[in-house]
This record gives C-alpha cells, sequence and structure tokens, in this order.
C-alpha cells in the first residue's frame, strides 16, 4: 500500500453539493450517482487494493453531455476522470476524492458497420466482445483481445493502447484504430482521423492512444474490422527448460512464421490453469507453449507441420494438435482464464513489462530469485512472440507485510525489464501502479517533453490527474 | 548561400540546435533530401541533415526488429533485412523518379514522412512498425521515446508524434522499426477492363475475404495503359498462395477471368504503383495523394476529373486515390472541394514552389485540431527554428 495519491482539494471537497447540483442541471437523476452506496461500485478498478471513493459520478447519454459535463468541470475547477467498465489492472480508473468520475457505460450502441469499406463507428462504452459480436453475422471481427474482452470496453481499451494473445498477427490497439471522436478538457469536441487511413498533420489518435484518460474523454470510435480466417488451430508443445522453449520462439520466427499467438506459460501457471480449465495442458514440462496459426484446413496443416518440424529440433517433452473445436476452445479457456485461475489459490499481483524476447531465460531466472527472496511464489504467462511478461506474484493478503512485499518484488521485477532493454508495460499501462517507476525508463528530459505534450491538452491537470507521471518534479516542463 | 551542417553525433547536433536556437536561426531539417519537393517550401539559411548519422545499432531477426542511426541509408536497412529474409512491411515508396530529385532516401527521412506502399493495407503504415525514436528537440534536448520491444505503452506515445513531423518537431538521431519475414511467394490477380466503380467492388471484396490480400489497386486507361487494370496481391508459402488464388478467383468470378502475374513481374508493378509511376510523365501537372474511405474512391475522384483534366489511380483498395491535375490554384481547390464532400484528406505531392508556398499542401485542419498542432509544435521547438511552415504555416 505504498503508492501515494495527491492531497485532496478541501475547496472542491467543501463544494460537493454544489458541484453535485450543478451536474443535475446537466443531466437527469438516472445518470448523476451520488449516494454513498452506490458510488462505492466505482471506487477502484481490477487494482482491488487501493480505493478512492469520487465525489460523484456521472453517466452520461451522449457526446454531448459529457462535453456539458467537462465544461461544467472545467469551468469549477472539477477534477475528473474517466471510466470504461474498471478492469484496469494498473489503477488507471480509480477515482480521487475530489473527483467526478465520467462514466460512458450508458454509452454502448453500435452506430454503423461497413463491411465493404472493412469498418465499424460505435460508440466508446461497448465492451470489445461486442463490437466483433456485433459483426460476427458477416463473418468479420475486431481483432485486438485482451483476455478480459467480455467486459473491458473500447474506450479503456484506447486509453490504454490494450493488446491480447492474438496482437502477434494482428497487432495492438493503437493498430487497429482509425478515428475517434474525443472531449478536451474545456467541453470541446474534436474529431480525429475517420473512415479512411493515415491523418493530415500530426499523428493525434496515435498520441491519444494509451494517454489513460488524461488528454479528453473518447465518445465514439471508428475501429477497423477483419474478415475472419477460414479456420485456427493451436498446438502445445512443452519443454523441459525456460531455454529450449525460448530458443525454439526464436527458431519459428526465424523461420519466418509469424503464428497468430504464440503464448508462453512456466510450470506454476500450467498447474493453475489445468485445475482450473481442464484443457489437458501437460504437467510434467517446466514451460509449455501455445501456437495457433490459421488459414484453411490444408493450410494449417502445412503450417503445423512446419512448426512441428522446426520443434523437434528441441526435443520437446510433449507435442500436441488440437484435434476438435472444443479441444481448441479448452486451450484457450485455460490460458484466458490465467488471472482468474490464479486468483483461485493466492492473492496475487499481475506484473506487466516487456523484454526483448532472447533475454527471456535471464528474465524468468531473474525473477525466479527475486520473489524468492521475498518468500514468495510467482507464475509466468506471457505473449512470447513480443516479449511482453505477465508474472502472476502471489501473496497472502491476511498476512501482515506480504502485500508490500509482492509490491516490491513487482517493482524489481519491472525494473529488471527496463534494464534488460525493454519497458515497464506492454499493454496494462502506467496507471498509479507504475507511476513512480517512470524514471527508471525515462530521464528527466525524456519526461519532460511528455509532460509538455500532456500540457497541451490539460494545463491544469484535471484530467485523471494521480496518474502515469510521477507526482514529484510535474512542474519541471 | 545555405550552410550545411552535418554533425555526426547526437551530442553534436544538440549543440548545433542550441545554437540555432540562441541566434534564432531557422534551420530545414533533411535526410538524404529526396523528398524536398514535398510539403510547403522552407525558408532557412542553414540546413541541418542527419545523414551522417549512420550506421545499424541493433538488428534482431528472431526479435523483428532494426534500429539504425537515422541518417542510414534506406537501401543499406533494406539489405541487412532481406539478408535475412526480412523487410520492413509497409513498402517505404521511392519518389526520387516522381520529384526529379537525387540524393539517398535515410531512414530517417522514411520516419519524419510515414509515407506507405501499397501493404499498408495489410501490414499497417510507417508509423505502425516504428516502436523508437531518439531526437533532439527545439531545446537541444535529446529525448528518447518508445523503444525497442513492440508492445510498450509506457507514458505517451511520442513516436507517432514523431512520425509524419517533417521534421517539425526535431531532428531524429535514431529509429527503431519492426519488420516482418519475407513471404516464400507472392503472386498477383491482374483483371481487365472494369471500370472504377466494379473496380473497387471486386477489390472490397478480395479484401473483406479471409485471403488476407497485401495489395488492391486499379489504374484506369490511360497513357500505358490501353485497357484498365485491376491489381490483387496474394504473398505466403507457395501452397498457400496456390490456394488463395484459386479460391479469389471463384469469389470474383463474376468480374472476368484474371491474369496470373508470378512474382518477378508482380513485384514491379507494384513498385510502379508505390512510386506513383503511372502518372510520371505528366510533367507539368501537380500531383497529389487522397486518403478516402475505399467506397467513396471512385466518387470523389470523379468528383475532380468532372472539373479538370488529369489522370489518377487507386491504391489501398480505393482508399488511396493518387491523381495529377493542372498545376493552378483552381485544380487546387476542386481537390479540396472534393475531399470536404466525399471525406478524407489529400496531401499536394508535387508541384512548383510557386503553387506550394500559395496553397495548403496538406489537407487543412479544422480550428481545434490546427490550435493543438501549433501548440504542440511550440511544446517541441518553442522557437520555430526546424523546418518552420513545411505542414502548415507556423507549423
Ligand atoms: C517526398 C518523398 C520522397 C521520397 N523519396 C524517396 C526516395 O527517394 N527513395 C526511397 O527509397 N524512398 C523515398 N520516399 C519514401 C521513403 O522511403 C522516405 O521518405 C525516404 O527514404 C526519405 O528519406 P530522405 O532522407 O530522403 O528524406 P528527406 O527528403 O531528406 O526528408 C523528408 C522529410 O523528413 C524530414 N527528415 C529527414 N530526416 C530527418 C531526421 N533525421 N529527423 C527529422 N526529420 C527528418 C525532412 O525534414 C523532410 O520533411 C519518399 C517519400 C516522400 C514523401
Ligand atoms: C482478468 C483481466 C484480464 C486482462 N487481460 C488483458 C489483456 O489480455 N490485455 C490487455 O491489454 N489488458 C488486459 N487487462 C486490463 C484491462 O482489461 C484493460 O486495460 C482494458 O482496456 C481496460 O478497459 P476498461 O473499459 O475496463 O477501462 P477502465 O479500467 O475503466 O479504464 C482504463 C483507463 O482508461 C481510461 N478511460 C476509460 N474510459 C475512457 C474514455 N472514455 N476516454 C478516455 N479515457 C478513458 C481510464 O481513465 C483509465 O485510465 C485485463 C484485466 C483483467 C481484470
Amino acid at each position: 500500500m505504498s503508492i501515494a495519491f495527491p492531497t485532496p482539494d478541501a475547496g472542491i471537497l467543501a463544494r460537493r453539493d454544489e458541484i453535485i447540483a450543478g451536474l443535475a442541471q446537466i443531466l437527469p437523476p438516472d445518470c448523476l450517482i451520488t449516494s454513498e452506496d452506490e458510488r462505492r461500485a466505482y471506487d477502484t478498478d481490477a487494482l482491488t487494493s487501493y480505493r478512492k471513493m469520487p465525489l460523484a459520478v456521472a453517466l452520461p447519454r451522449s457526446t454531448q453531455e459529457v462535453s456539458d459535463v467537462m465544461r461544467y468541470c472545467h469551468e469549477n475547477g472539477v477534477k475528473v476522470v474517466a471510466r470504461g467498465a474498471g478492469t484496469s489492472l494498473a489503477g488507471g480508473a480509480i477515482p480521487q476524492e475530489d473527483a467526478v468520475v465520467i462514466g460512458v457505460a450508458k454509452l454502448a450502441d453500435v452506430i454503423e458497420m461497413n463491411f465493404a469499406d472493412r469498418y465499424a463507428r460505435v460508440q466508446s462504452g461497448i465492451t470489445n466482445l461486442a463490437i466483433s459480436g456485433a459483426v460476427a453475422h458477416e463473418s468479420f471481427f475486431y481483432a485486438p483481445d485482451p483476455s478480459s474482452q467480455l467486459a473491458c470496453t473500447i474506450a479503456g481499451n484506447i486509453a490504454m493502447n490494450s493488446g491480447g494473445a492474438h496482437c502477434l498477427k494482428y497487432g495492438v490497439t493503437t493498430n487497429n484504430l482509425l478515428g475517434v471522436t474525443m472531449v478536451l478538457v474545456d467541453g470541446t469536441i474534436v474529431e480525429l482521423g475517420g473512415a479512411h487511413l493515415d491523418a493530415p498533420g500530426y499523428d493525434l489518435l496515435g498520441l491519444i492512444t494509451g494517454s489513460e484518460g488524461q488528454l479528453g474523454i473518447v465518445t465514439e470510435a471508428t475501429v477497423r474490422i477483419l474478415r475472419q480466417a477460414e479456420g485456427a488451430r493451436p498446438a502445445l508443445i512443452g519443454f523441459d527448460s525456460a531455454e529450449t522453449a525460448g530458443a525454439c520462439v526464436a527458431a519459428i520466427i526465424g523461420a519466418g512464421i509469424i503464428p497468430v499467438a504464440l503464448e508462453y506459460m512456466d510450470r506454476p501457471a500450467i498447474q493453475v490453469c489445468e485445475a482450473f480449465a481442464k484443457a489437458g495442458y501437460p504437467l510434467d514440462v517446466e514451460a509449455m507453449l501455445i501456437v495457433e496459426v490459421e488459414g484453411s484446413d490444408e493450410e494449417i496443416e502445412d503450417q503445423l507441420g512446419r512448426i512441428v518440424a522446426i520443434a523437434e529440433d528441441f526435443s520437446p517433452q510433449t507435442l500436441r494438435v488440437a484435434q476438435s473445436e472444443a479441444e481448441s476452445a479448452a486451450i484457450w479457456k485455460g490460458r484466458k482464464s490465467a488471472f482468474g485461475a490464479t486468483g483461485r489459490i493466492a492473492d496475487y499481483i499481475c506484473m506487466d513489462g516487456t523484454i526483448p524476447t532472447g533475454q527471456l531465460p535471464h528474465v524468468l531466472k531473474r525473477i525466479d530469485e527475486i520473489v524468492k527472496s521475498y518468500g514468495l511464489g510467482v507464475a509466468n504467462v506471457f505473449h512470447a512472440g513480443d516479449g511482453n511478461l505477465h508474472p502472476l506474484v502471489m501473496f497472502d493478503a491476511a498476512k501482515p507485510g506480504d502485500m508490500q512485499k509482492a509490491e516490491d518484488a513487482g517493482s524489481d521485477i519491472l525494473k529488471l525489464c527496463v534494464e534488460v532493454g525493454g519497458c515497464l508495460t506492454g499493454e496494462h499501462g502506467v496507471g498509479i501502479e507504475k507511476r513512480d517507476l517512470m524514471t527508471y525508463q525515462y530521464n528527466k528530459q525524456d519526461l519532460a517533453q511528455q509532460l509538455r505534450v500532456r500540457g497541451v491538452f490539460d494545463p491544469g491537470w484535471l484530467l485523471n490527474s494521480a496518474k502515469v507521471f510521477p507526482l514529484e518534479g510535474r512542474d519541471a516542463a | 548561400m545555405t550552410s550545411m551542417h552535418e554533425p555526426a553525433s547526437e551530442e553534436a547536433v544538440a549543440e548545433i540546435v542550441a545554437t540555432a536556437r540562441a541566434d534564432r536561426m531557422p534551420l530545414c531539417l533533411a535526410g538524404g533530401d529526396t523528398k524536398a519537393g514535398i510539403g510547403r517550401p522552407v525558408q532557412a539559411a542553414a540546413t541541418l541533415t542527419s545523414r551522417k548519422l549512420k550506421g545499424i545499432t541493433l538488428y534482431e531477426p528472431a526479435e523483428l526488429v532494426i534500429g539504425a542511426k537515422a541518417g542510414t541509408p534506406l537501401a543499406e536497412i533494406e539489405a541487412a533485412l532481406a539478408e535475412k529474409g526480412q523487410r520492413l512491411a509497409f513498402e517505404p515508396p521511392d519518389y526520387r523518379a516522381l520529384l526529379g530529385t537525387e540524393g539517398e532516401p535515410t531512414i530517417g527521412g522514411v520516419a519524419a514522412a510515414n509515407l506507405s506502399g501499397p501493404r499498408r493495407i495489410m501490414a499497417g503504415a510507417a508509423r505502425d512498425a516504428l516502436i523508437g525514436v531518439r531526437f533532439v528537440n527545439g531545446h537541444g534536448e535529446i529525448v528518447k521515446n518508445g523503444g525497442r520491444v513492440m508492445k510498450n505503452v509506457t507514458g505517451l506515445d511520442l513516436v507517432k508524434l514523431m512520425g509524419g513531423s517533417w521534421g517539425t518537431l526535431g531532428l531524429l538521431t535514431e529509429v527503431i522499426f519492426k519488420v516482418l519475414p519475407i513471404p516464400e511467394t507472392s503472386t498477383t490477380l491482374l483483371y481487365s477492363g472494369l471500370d472504377d466503380e466494379r473496380a473497387v467492388a471486386a477489390l472490397s471484396e478480395a479484401l473483406g475475404s479471409p485471403f488476407e490480400v497485401t495489395g488492391a489497386a486499379h489504374v484506369p486507361v490511360g497513357e500505358g495503359y490501353q485497357t484498365a487494370q485491376t491489381l490483387i496481391r496474394i504473398e505466403g508459402f507457395e501452397s498457400s498462395v496456390d490456394y488463395r488464388l484459386g479460391e479469389l478467383r471463384e469469389a470474383l468470378a463474376d468480374y472476368g477471368d484474371p491474369a496470373v502475374l508470378a512474382h518477378e513481374s508482380g513485384d514491379s508493378l507494384w513498385r510502379g504503383l508505390r512510386d506513383g509511376a503511372p502518372l510520371i510523365a505528366l510533367a507539368d501537372h501537380a500531383i497529389w495523394r487522397i486518403s478516402t474511405r475505399p467506397g467513396a474512391g471512385p466518387a470523389l475522384a470523379a468528383a475532380i476529373r468532372s472539373k479538370v483534366q488529369g489522370r489518377h489511380y487507386f491504391d489501398w483498395g480505393g482508399g488511396l486515390i493518387w491523381i495529377a491535375t493542372p498545376a493552378d490554384d483552381a485544380a487546387a481547390a476542386h481537390v479540396r472541394a472534393a475531399t470536404r464532400t466525399h471525406g478524407g484528406h489529400a496531401t499536394l505531392m508535387r508541384a512548383p514552389p510557386e503553387l506550394r508556398a500559395a496553397i495548403d499542401v496538406f489537407e487543412p485542419l479544422p480550428e481545434p485540431l490546427m490550435r493543438i498542432s501549433r501548440e504542440i509544435k511550440n511544446r517541441f521547438d518553442p522557437d520555430g527554428i526546424f523546418n518552420p511552415g513545411r505542414m502548415y504555416a507556423g507549423i
């Protein structure tokens, strides 16, 4: 519990009734949450060990209402925290006591689907999976697939530049976003991008993607939709060591094969997920790869044949290709429920660093040493193709001091990721969780340039201001 | 007489910029200067070039990543990649013939121009492949953003801002790109005689298929083209490409019986389309590149062609229109009117300097975005010393 929040502005807290009355002029009662009981549902996200009760929660029904609320907050110097579904693992959506939460839950419609031009226009509160659901009847889908896709919103995905297991082939959110409608801090509504590719002038769409609710509130999005592959099939390959698994990954990519997914799990992760999902994972291996390829049956056979031939050079302990839809689904269920399954056996914090994949064996060894030095356990799942690690550091919340140890181990792991040439966060975002580690990845000048750009959009620090940038040194820019 | 700064280290760049800043002396930023003809003409007494910042700094084929000093020739990068069977997937174009420029294109120029070729529809743009930068801003500070790993959401994504900033925000000193394997083979289907509407419909159908089309272009009848040609490219393992071509031919049976081009002849065709070749002969014309919703492409092109004579063709499944028009204000006004009506944006790629000085080269931005862009420029380059006015007045 070591992450500090800025001290709430007493002046704002004292004006709470007045501010709520002001918001009530803009929104009907069912779009404004003020009672303590109901506000509690918004006091944290998926980083549940930190909680802050917001001043009020606004749930606008249109871009115009978002604009009206923003203008009001801006004129009154009230902070704003944007919220999608609250599944951020980095504490990105955790409120502040002196802030109004603006949630996009009531903005969840599909506005337009254009299959000939391969895009969909949606309101930003729609869930990730609902976009794919809406276009599935034409055999299209929206590619980035965070494991939380049933719950998380496209707004949150854009704010975090979220990824997923299939991003090796299809890219992350920023590579699949064509345009947004965004409300600036003063209520101005802007359109960035559109149904066409690229944009004139600076790439503002690229800039706001991953900006964690600090540059404005996204109310609508135009996303690229793709035709589904004819079929897909995963294979499981088990090895006796992380080194061999890592070498096999390098050999597959080195052979010019880019599987649609290339996932890694270590022994503890395999055990936990198998117990939960009964996916038929091999229990006697140190490391397992899930390699998925796409195409027609013949193409799948051909590609898996190539992959199997490569893997055999590394003497795998097990090598199994899914034989049915049900088996494929079970394999993915196991992987996608890794966090939930771990949660059944322990409290955990989920780390999200990225490393150059060549560093994998070294990093896994060091993670093990770090976690052991704190007397804790760890399960590792990660996107092997792109080096995005998710060590799940396990602890016992009931044990005094254990959570602090987990946080310390976590930050040692992230520092290690930076040290070997990687970064603090591959897809979950900085939020509050990694805020104070930013100085490990960026020096003063690097951060100052980011702060200067932030200042163009929010000079008064009203937007999600507890997050991303260390609280110290913000005025240096 | 303009003076030329050719620093060979990042520190030397920072020093030159600091001096220029103190003297309020604008600098024209350049790589190989192959694209000097693009953008608004820059008035600067001195040029700062990255061409002496040279060399590949990192290449890990198994990690699909390459890094290089900004002045490294693109050709050197491409050769190093080809040796390991890899490439920059966005197909960086070569506009030397189009622009009548010489010089050696640099990897920094590729990043600063964010220009992508036909494969952009499938593999993403230059800006999607660019994952890390180092640059010197207008304060004379060395700044890094992004890095060498493909997945990185740490802090604000300034890499995206630097990609396509045309040297107005800072001098790139080092860039890192994601790369992809060169597929075993590539084949092109060529349909003849389709009009623009039918051609874009065929391309849409191909792009909406599960067969991962990596090129989709249409060239109407005109010089060098006795009949209209509609081109669809598939790349991959040989057996897969054969299968996919068969499926596509069947799906597109309504559009006629295509010729099948093997990869050698196909490759040179796609290179030409990438580089604006079908328009190069129209020497006295202005050349525009317009990005729009693919379905709007034919109507947008027709709207311009109904007002002015010229020539056009489509890439990106109809979403990229290359169009040559008379090099005058009136034609420019028709181009802008057409993008306003049909959506999208137009960039003037080639025109005499007088015209480039007189009209907006890049699509004008609505006021809130223009204000934001000016402020961003100001936060990187407070004294406006880098390429003043290259993108917009004041930017
Ligand atoms: C007009 C144009 C011409 C192109 N010509 C070619 C070509 O001839 N061959 C080819 O293979 N590809 C070309 N491409 C496509 C692409 O491959 C690159 O844009 C090309 O390599 C340009 O490099 P350059 O060094 O010649 O750029 P330049 O023409 O020198 O510069 C292009 C733009 O980038 C800026 N710039 C250049 N270097 C830096 C830097 N280090 N830091 C910040 N800004 C910088 C310049 O200020 C200018 O605005 C061209 C693209 C365009 C838009
Ligand atoms: C079990 C589990 C699995 C997960 N798996 C993955 C995974 O595979 N890949 C991955 O990338 N992430 C994953 N996540 C993390 C999380 O789901 C993503 O970060 C997601 O994008 C958050 O979306 P959300 O709608 O819940 O946003 P929230 O948590 O509500 O908000 C996230 C951030 O977005 C900002 N924001 C929200 N709405 C807006 C808006 N309208 N405008 C501007 N900013 C806004 C918030 O202020 C906050 O900073 C996982 C989380 C869980 C709990």
